[in-house]
């Protein structure tokens, strides 16, 4: 990427791998001998951030190790059935990688991630643990008064271990925050569907990814200096290249020679559902009356369909197709994890909907510490070509 | 042991028979009757309330785990993963996918009607989830969704109850209304509950019965048999309730005549007594039990058995607060409690029932039941002292049973046992 801004992309996009590989929270870290702050980790695929950034928490996103942690008693802890996330998580919390984490959040997205909540309980008992049993129903007075009150217990356990308390003001303006980081994430977002040449799925992921570890007035600085880099760079051209969603990866994720291995197969990925906390909120939150009642409303009604999330109305798949339609994809790509229920529960009934509007797609599964390629990447220069030929031809 | 070339059954398991035929010949018979029908799951089942609607319940992890008794399963997962389920995911989804594909013909070999609602009681199990959406989009039919919040802390909150209770009135009791077209009758509820509780105090008289010597039950074996009728169609029924006097009477008078458990091979002399976590393979049932039996080792309490409820540490429907008590129910089966309350349950297990060590069934379907288990072996053996044991299977899924591999382990696993306790007797 040609430089062409006071901040030199290249620089920020070292820094943002670097803070995406760094396994060892080095920069959570420095975060707490600078503020002497509290800092929380969560797993995907959802955490109420803005609660936390109100008590003067720093919401800490763990998403697995990928390839560049060595799992060795991660492996005690698990079958060989089970995902590769939980592993590389038991490996980071028993080598001292996560001892600067003062809690962790465990949100209700599956059994696996559930129970890595007890186990938690039972191995660092010294720690803020939590299940976030987020709900299933979406109605206020049920879902909502239910979700309102986890949050509220959870904010009691935290200003107990040292947090300040939940203010209303102080929320108002932690959602006046989100609101900004999200704007410019979806920003990102449309622009890479608009013209994705310009912001490659290989960049804007560890950028995506380096959120998860620095405070978001700085991601917020990030993402505006990424963006302002990628639309002065001329020298970014589109190429001829098949439009592809990529579903499917919202806990586990891909290492990142996946991702480029997919780019470089001939595939420009317009939609994907990587590192999702950033965008699970579709919209603004209000910050006018209840800024709590705000933010589980906007959670009941304004998040995004889900794996993970009961839809109550529409047919599975109808929103994966609604996102192919509006990024202009010529197909899906469902790239799950191995052994991941979620995704690979719903993918039938995704594959039935996205056959039954013509959309071509294909699917394979990965580990976040694959490390072969190269099938994946016939497979999909394969996919992107019959997308390239027989869409153009009917 | 005493070897029987014939299965040997017991006058309740010849009524369990009976009751569960009917119950298929009348779901079989529902097209012509007019009878409604209600899909639901065992944990955080709500039988009590579908009975009081008169909506026979149909249970699809019953149809599966009958299915791979009968040796159908092979096909059935074949089926469905030929349709696109991944073979990473649970085999009782894609055995009842490949059975319903197949005809939905049900154990008993009569078709099962279609779906006329679904209770998706989402208690325990994130997959049940994505089950129900699977059968939502075959069969286009109502749902009824029942958010139950997991255990994580431990305890249920006052307001995991009221979200619970007011799912049942605002969602759960106007659906099952509108499918039924009979209106919510509360007394009516309530008189099923009271027959639960009969049956409950006499299920846990024979559950705790196992603390005898020898134990006159194996409870993972046998326990699935005893479990059947109050974890699925039956409880709040007359049926149940007399099914659970005779199988008490049966277990009294076994103790009585200072007898070990019964298996299909015959009478078991008990050398081994262990707590058994974890669902049995049904494919493999008889022949795993035969493992066990050919040792001499009895189950004295198992965990499966309280996936429908968990009823020996106290908890009773309780016919005065009838919405409230279903809600405390759906909150406290074994697969909604935490980690740590597991490994409590398991470690009191050992402590009560003196049990010699515990064995872990780990099945590849059930990840509700299997992810941690293997810090669950090694917390209740630091606690209790007492070795664990640990073999891998499935439920449903034949290509995941090798026999050979956990008869070695677990031969392995009661050498160990005898030779600690040769130790302690040397010593």
């Amino acid at each position: 990427m040609t430089a062409t801004t006071t901040t030199a992309p290249e620089s920020l996009l070292e820094r943002a791998e670097r803070l995406y590989r760094d396994w060892r929270l080095g920069a959570v870290h420095e975060w707490k001998a600078r503020t002497g702050g509290l800092a929380v980790g969560f797993m995907p695929v959802y955490a109420p951030r803005e609660v936390l950034h109100a008590m003067g928490i720093l919401p800490v996103g763990l998403m697995g190790a990928g390839d560049d942690l060595e799992i060795i008693r991660g492996d005690a802890y698990y079958q060989s059935y089970i995902c590769h996330i939980p592993r590389s998580t038991m490996e980071m919390a028993l080598n001292g990688s996560f001892d600067g984490l003062d809690g962790m959040l465990f949100p209700a997205i599956c059994d696996v991630i559930r129970n890595l909540s007890g186990i938690w309980k039972m191995m660092f008992p010294g720690k803020v643990v939590r299940y976030l049993d987020v709900p299933q129903n979406f109605e206020p007075e049920l879902g909502g008064r239910f979700w309102r009150q986890e949050i509220e217990g959870l904010c009691a356990e935290l200003a107990e271990r040292g947090a300040k308390p939940l203010e209303p003001e102080a929320l108002r303006r932690s959602l006046a925050v989100y609101n900004t980081h999200r704007r410019l994430v979806y920003g990102l977002y449309d622009l890479r569907r608009d013209e994705p040449w310009k912001v490659p799925t290989h960049e804007l992921y560890p950028v995506l990814r380096a959120g998860l570890v620095i405070p978001v007035e700085e991601h917020i600085e990030m993402l505006k200096a990424y963006r302002a880099g990628v639309e002065a760079d001329v020298s970014r051209r589109p190429m001829d290249l098949a439009r592809v969603v990529l579903t499917g990866s919202f806990c586990e994720q891909p290492p990142l020679g996946l991702i480029k291995s997919l780019e470089r197969a001939g595939c420009y990925v317009v939609d994907d559902d990587f590192v999702q906390v950033h965008r699970w909120l579709k919209h603004d939150v209000p910050t006018t009356g209840d800024p709590l009642d705000a933010l589980v409303n906007a959670f009941l009604t304004d998040s995004i369909e889900h794996a993970t999330r009961w839809v109550e109305k529409e047919p599975k798949g109808a929103d994966l197709v609604n996102r192919v339609r509006r990024s202009g994809a010529g197909g899906v790509v469902f790239c799950a994890p191995s052994f991941c229920d979620p995704a690979l529960l719903d993918q039938p009934m995704a594959v039935a909907a996205v056959e039954a509007a013509g959309i071509p797609w294909t699917a394979f599964k990965y580990a976040e510490n694959t490390g072969q390629f190269q099938v994946i990447r016939e497979q999909a220069g394969t996919f992107a070509d019959s997308i390239q030929l027989w869409s153009a031809v009917s | 042991m005493t070897p029987a070339a014939v299965a040997r059954k017991d006058a309740s398991q010849d009524r369990q028979k009976r009751m569960i035929a009917e119950h298929f010949s009348r779901l079989a018979r529902a097209p012509e009757t007019g009878e409604k029908n209600c899909y639901t799951y065992v944990p955080g089942n709500l039988t009590e309330l579908l009975r009081s609607f008169d909506l026979l319940p149909v249970l699809p992890e019953i149809n599966a785990l009958q299915s791979g008794m009968r040796g159908k399963t092979r096909d059935y997962i074949a089926v469905a993963e030929k349709a696109g389920h991944s073979e990473d995911v649970c085999a009782y989804v894609k055995s009842d996918i490949g059975m319903q594909e197949m005809g939905n013909v049900g154990p008993t070999g009569e078709r099962l009607p279609d779906p006329d609602v679904l209770l998706l009681s989402y208690t325990g199990c994130f997959t049940f989830l994505k089950w129900f959406e699977l059968l939502r989009e075959k069969y286009k039919c109502p749902v009824a969704m029942l958010h139950v919040p997991y255990q994580g802390e431990g305890v249920v909150t006052p307001s995991m109850r009221k979200y619970v209770v007011d799912q049942l009135k605002e969602k759960v009791i106007p659906a099952l209304e509108q499918v039924s077209g009979r209106k919510y009758d509360e007394d009516r509820l309530r008189e099923h509950l009271v027959r639960s509780v009969q049956a409950e105090n006499d299920l846990v008289a024979v559950l705790q019965s196992a603390k005898h010597r020898p134990s006159p039950i194996d409870a993972w074996f046998g326990g699935v048999y005893y479990i059947g009728p109050i974890f699925t169609s039956f409880r709040g029924t007359q049926d149940a309730v007399d099914y659970y006097r005779e199988l008490r009477a049966e277990v009294e008078a076994r103790i009585a005549e200072g007898k070990g458990p019964v298996s299909p091979e015959g009478d078991v002399t008990e050398r081994y007594r262990v707590v058994v976590e974890g669902p049995p393979s049904w494919t493999h049932f008889r022949e795993l039990w035969k493992m066990f039996a050919d040792e001499g080792a009895v189950a004295v309490a198992s965990t499966y058995t309280k996936v429908g409820g968990v009823y020996d540490l106290g908890f009773r429907h309780d016919p005065a607060h009838p919405l409230e008590t279903l809600a405390d129910y759906c909150m406290g089966c074994y697969t909604n409690l935490n980690l740590p309350s597991r490994v409590d349950m398991i470690t009191q297990y050992v402590e009560e029932y003196a049990a010699d060590g515990f064995l872990i069934n780990s099945v590849k379907s059930c990840k509700s039941f299997s992810a941690g288990q293997l810090v669950i072996l090694r917390e209740v053996e630091k606690r209790t002292g007492r070795p664990g044991g640990f073999i891998e299977s499935d439920l449903v899924d034949p290509r995941y049973f090798s026999g050979a591999n956990i008869k070695n382990r677990l031969e392995s696993y009661f050498q160990m046992i005898a030779q600690k306790r040769a130790g302690k007797e040397a010593s």
